[in-house]
């Protein structure tokens, strides 16, 4: 169960926005929405412990997050605008290095397995500057597949994405949210994910 | 722990598919050390008196190129959030970087110092001190260098500002490491200073990382 409290967040002079609450229980997911620049990504930078709000604050299990950030973030799988990819490692390096510096090391078999899965079949030792826009953000994806982590906070993952990895990643997020998972995304199109959940609109 | 040796082992393999960037500091260093024997002239005199400044002064400098390249790549990819989103606390993962970055732009000076040493007419003996006065030295360059990277994360114009703030902190290093090896020219026993740049890197390794944390998580908010 993910909480949040009356949070507020200022850029420069300006208030973006105040008095966001909202719940996320296990299972569930929370779309956020709002026009460019009503602060969707701020907000997920903050819930992710990336930046301090200015006013309010989360709750995690019932225990507010700044008195645990290690435990909180040993839970936590934020995937941001920028990818975290080294253009010049490998996709099958890429992964196997972020789920290490996760905490959670990953063996070969595993983190192959998974960039099959996720349609990087025979590009797994491509040094990553010679893949795709599209590809590079699979092999971000392919995290997904190997974290063991409850709660996700994922910045526009539909970005960059053709109609089959969409697809593909919906049912990623399905398998995570049946597993008990938290789901925390930000998307400007409609996405059908099974299980229940809600959307936060900001910039009203 | 396993972070930790993650961190160190990705920035070697980046290193170790870049090499251009490692060795363009490691030229820098060569040619501006070799520069003053050919502008000086053959005197072996004033040569083994300067030698130490100026071996010293070049490591400074070749120490700095690669700097504003340390958390910068890292802020733009991505992964400097990643890292601070890791279990393992920032300042272990930004200690790892130090290491990695020590390791390829400090290590190779110290080995490559005494042969360049001999141009000078440096005595074996003083080319051991200058070695050991490096290898306790150029960690401090990378320790307090992370700090200013850290800090100019981000800003325009980072490189220059990067030099300004950081050259002025390297004094100690450069007065203490050249010391040295001038205090062992003269028969006056290398031991003071080098104990004294033993203090600086031992108050370095303590303080540097959690300074350059302090300043990456300000970067990223």
């Amino acid at each position: 169960m993910l909480q949040a409290h009356g949070l507020a967040c200022d850029r420069g002079d300006r208030r973006l926005f105040s008095g966001v609450d909202f719940a996320v229980p296990a299972g569930e997911w929370l779309q956020v929405e709002g026009p460019n620049g009503a602060g969707k990504t701020s907000l997920l930078r903050i819930v992710a412990g990336l930046a301090a709000a200015a006013e309010g604050h989360l709750e995690w299990e019932g225990r507010p997050v700044a008195e645990a950030r290690d435990e909180f973030h040993a839970r936590l799988l934020y995937l941001g605008h920028a990818p975290a990819i080294k253009d010049d490692l490998s996709a099958l390096e890429n992964l196997q290095i972020a789920a290490a510096v996760a905490g959670r090391p990953l063996d070969e078999a595993t983190a192959l397995a998974a960039l099959r899965r996720i349609g990087l079949g025979g590009r797994e030792d491509l040094p990553s500057r010679v893949l795709s826009q599209g590809q590079k953000r699979r092999v971000a994806l392919a995290r997904l597949l190997c974290s063991q982590a409850r709660l996700w906070i994922l910045d526009e993952p539909f970005v960059a994405l053709d109609v089959a990895a969409v697809d593909q990643l919906c049912t990623i997020l399905d398998e995570h949210l049946a597993r008990g998972g938290l789901l925390l995304f930000t998307s400007h199109q409609a996405v059908h994910l099974a299980g229940s959940g809600g959307n936060l609109r900001l910039g009203r | 722990m396993k972070a930790f040796v993650a961190i160190v082992r990705r920035d070697l393999l980046l290193a170790a598919r870049r090499k251009s960037e490692v060795l363009t500091a490691l030229f820098f260093f060569m040619i501006v050390v070799s520069l003053f024997p050919l502008g000086i002239g053959p005197e072996t005199a004033m040569l083994r008196r300067i030698a130490p400044g100026v071996l010293w002064v070049a490591a400074l400098l070749a120490a700095m190129l690669s700097l504003n390249r340390l958390f910068a790549t890292d802020h733009q990819d991505g992964t400097l959030e990643q890292m601070a989103l890791s279990p393992t606390p920032l300042a272990v993962l930004v200690s790892g970087k130090v290491l990695a970055h020590w390791l390829t732009s400090g290590l190779p000076l110290v080995l490559l110092a005494p042969v360049l040493g001999l141009q000078f007419d440096l005595s074996a003996r003083a080319l051991g001190v200058l070695m050991i006065s490096l290898l306790l030295g150029t960690p401090i360059l990378s320790l307090i260098g992370a700090i200013g990277a850290a800090l100019t994360l981000g800003v325009r114009g980072g490189g220059v500002l990067l030099s300004l703030l950081v050259l002025p902190l390297y004094i100690p290093a450069l007065i203490f490491g050249a010391g040295a090896v001038e205090a062992d020219v003269a028969g006056l026993g290398a031991g003071g200073h080098l104990s004294l740049l033993g203090a600086l890197l031992a108050l370095g390794v303590f303080f540097a990382p959690w300074a350059a944390t302090a300043a990456l998580r300000i970067a990223l908010d």
